[in-house]
């Protein structure tokens, strides 16, 4: 914020289409991120590392999933069940065949993207509420399969345990090294959806979102596209399953319920629908904020409630916030955080000579 | 230029698009009903009618949005009569619509470079990395927008979100991206309504300018009878989803079915009295 923009003239169209179009914003960017993403984070406590940790996992499985509902138009709210597929499947390659992460999380996620194809069908002819439906299907038929098939659920308890990846040799069993892991990957994510979004196949998912007529005459195949959304939405789901998995040493159905994927389209919503720092503003902001009602419960609330009432107020309070703050930014907000974030800096731009 | 044209496959002045004998009911309504129409490859052919004569329906048809009950649709010698409307435009077809069908929120810069879909090949994996192989493509197509751009005029409305600009541009940005597609035949579905004099006239420079520079054929369904008489090589006349007359517009003008369609029969009135 502390340059103009006026003087940085393009010489090809190269140039023009960056994804940040002026050297000083590129390299302002990357020391920034380097700093505080990369290099603060080996000074913080076990517990907030932990906490970045699901956050890095959530900017993964919030990214794929706005692709598909902030891209492409089509709701799904089986997000969920499609990160337990990728998850599930990881684990299997890694307990049965002792495979390194860099084979079972892109596994994962292919498996995921097959189960996703085969969702994504209905898609042609339902829109809408229907197309919501047909998800929530698809999330309780993979949930039920998956706890009843045995040789799925890996037993009675539908829960396979798989060691922390190692890299070079070296296991990754502090949170810190787990971090720099999953760091890669969310930033890997977020480069290739920016640039997904921003060439051919990125542009068509908006096309058929914004007007599916006009996109069938400009010569795309809209089912087709439906489908590629799809796959590559659940391909998101599967790594970000994976890598939670990963993280937390199991990969078990129950982290993937129905409320799971009401988070992530509660990130998309509040984040910001068709936008990649939307998704990344949605993740930290939905990941955050029940440890902060918590923390604020904790210290304030014994006032009011008694230490029980408490203990079954914090999940419960959970969902209605979520539910609430859904209904707040689709009335108030529509574009979610990513606009907030968007007038401050548009503010700072020409400040201050705003006009 | 930096992308080749594809040569129409059917030679200067022969048949390009050969409608025939199509008919189209919704319920009880016979919307469009034995109609053949044939266009020549480098024509402007339009096609006149009253409200309800079934001109839209016809185009709709052609463009794939409509299966016709019966007749065929042939275009550069492939029967096209089934294709789906992303075939349809693959094989060289593009339209405009009469209420205007842009991507509102997208740019100006984007609407018309989605018009050049057909012509790029970057997949997913491509896509996903960017660098190399769907740059490169992003770059050479872009030339050929900013080409467009450069002929319509648009070159300050790039970045604009294209649902922000006036009725007149934004008919301008459609045509640009139906151009995008380096159509053989153009559909073009009353460019000019809603438009008053001297945007008439640009406009119907452009259709002009594309019809010459580039030997595009256009298929012009359009209101103004003056317009329409002055740019066209063949006329078609529908009444009530029939083709009542064809030829060239001083043919047509004396048509007396024509005149009847058109000014509900005083020219019997005007003959009796």
């Amino acid at each position: 914020m502390f340059y103009r923009e006026a003087g940085a003239f393009k010489t090809n169209y190269a140039a023009d289409m960056a994804l940040y179009p002026l050297p000083i914003t590129r390299w302002a960017v990357v020391a920034t991120a380097v700093l505080f993403i990369v290099i603060a984070p080996m000074f913080f406590g076990e517990y907030v590392v932990s906490l970045l940790n699901l956050i890095l996992i959530a900017v993964v499985g919030a990214l794929g999933l706005n692709i598909l509902v902030g891209y492409s138009g089509q709701i799904s709210i089986g997000h969920g069940a499609f990160m337990s597929v990728g998850a599930y499947t990881a684990a299997h390659l890694v307990v049965a065949l002792h495979l390194p992460f860099w084979v079972t999380i892109p596994a994962g996620g292919i498996m995921a993207a097959l189960v996703g194809l085969v969702v994504g069908i209905p898609s042609l002819r339902v829109k809408g509420i229907y197309l919501c439906i047909s998800t929530l299907a698809a999330q309780l038929i993979i949930e039920w399969t998956i706890n009843h098939v045995q040789w799925i659920s890996g037993g009675v308890q539908a829960s396979i345990q798989i060691p922390r990846p190692s890299v070079f040799g070296v296991a990754l069993v502090h949170e810190r090294q787990i971090y720099l892991f999953l760091l890669a990957f969310a930033i890997i994510a977020i480069v290739a959806t920016q640039n997904l979004v921003r060439s051919r196949i990125g542009r068509a998912f908006i096309a058929i979102r914004d007007q599916d007529i006009a996109a069938e005459i400009i010569g795309i195949n809209i089912f087709r596209y439906k489908l590629y959304a799809f796959a590559i939405s659940s391909f998101y789901a599967g790594v970000a399953g994976a890598l939670e998995s990963y993280y937390l040493g199991i990969a078990n159905y129950e982290q993937f319920q129905i409320d799971v994927s009401i988070d992530y389209l509660a990130m998309v919503i509040i984040g910001g629908l068709g936008s990649v720092l939307g998704s990344v503003f949605g993740a930290v902001f939905v990941t955050l904020l029940p440890v902060v009602t918590r923390i604020v419960l904790d210290s304030a609330g014994r006032v009011f409630f008694s230490y029980s009432d408490l203990l079954s107020l914090v999940p419960n309070l959970r969902l209605v916030m979520f539910g609430g703050l859904i209904i707040f930014f689709l009335v108030v907000e529509p574009d979610g955080l990513n606009r907030l974030w968007g007038n401050i800096r548009n503010y700072f731009r020409m400040w201050p000579f705003s006009y | 230029m930096a992308i080749d044209r594809t040569e129409p496959t059917t030679a200067p002045g022969q048949i390009q698009l050969a409608v025939t004998g199509v008919s189209k009911r919704f319920g009880g309504v016979r919307a469009v009903e034995d109609v053949s129409i044939a266009v020549r490859r480098g024509a402007i052919a339009s096609v006149i009618g009253p409200n309800g004569a079934g001109k839209t329906s016809l185009l709709n048809m052609i463009s794939g949005f409509y299966k016709p009950d019966t007749g065929s649709i042939v275009f550069d010698g492939t029967d096209i009569t089934r294709f789906r409307p992303s075939e349809i435009a693959a094989c060289g077809i593009a339209r405009t619509f009469q209420n205007i069908a842009l991507f509102s929120g997208m740019t100006v810069l984007d609407n018309i470079m989605l018009g050049r879909h057909v012509h790029m090949k970057a997949g997913i994996l491509s896509s996903l990395v960017y660098w190399g192989l769907a740059q490169r493509e992003e770059v050479r197509h872009r030339a050929r927008v900013e080409e467009l751009i450069d002929f319509l005029g648009l070159q300050d409305l790039r970045r604009q979100p294209a649902g922000a600009l006036a009725y007149g541009l934004r008919k301008r940005v459609e045509l640009a991206r139906a151009l995008a597609l380096d159509p053989k035949v153009l559909l073009l579905d009353e460019p000019m309504g809603g438009m008053n004099q001297e945007e008439k006239e640009d406009m119907a420079r452009y259709i002009l300018d594309v019809n010459e520079q580039w030997g595009t054929t256009v298929i012009l369904i359009e209101h103004d009878m003056a317009l329409v008489m002055d740019i066209s090589d063949r006329v078609s006349v529908l009444d009530r989803g029939r083709k009542i007359a064809e030829g060239t517009p001083a043919e047509v003008q004396r048509n007396p079915d024509v005149m009847r369609a058109y000014l509900g029969g005083v020219a019997e009135e005007e003959q009796a009295a």
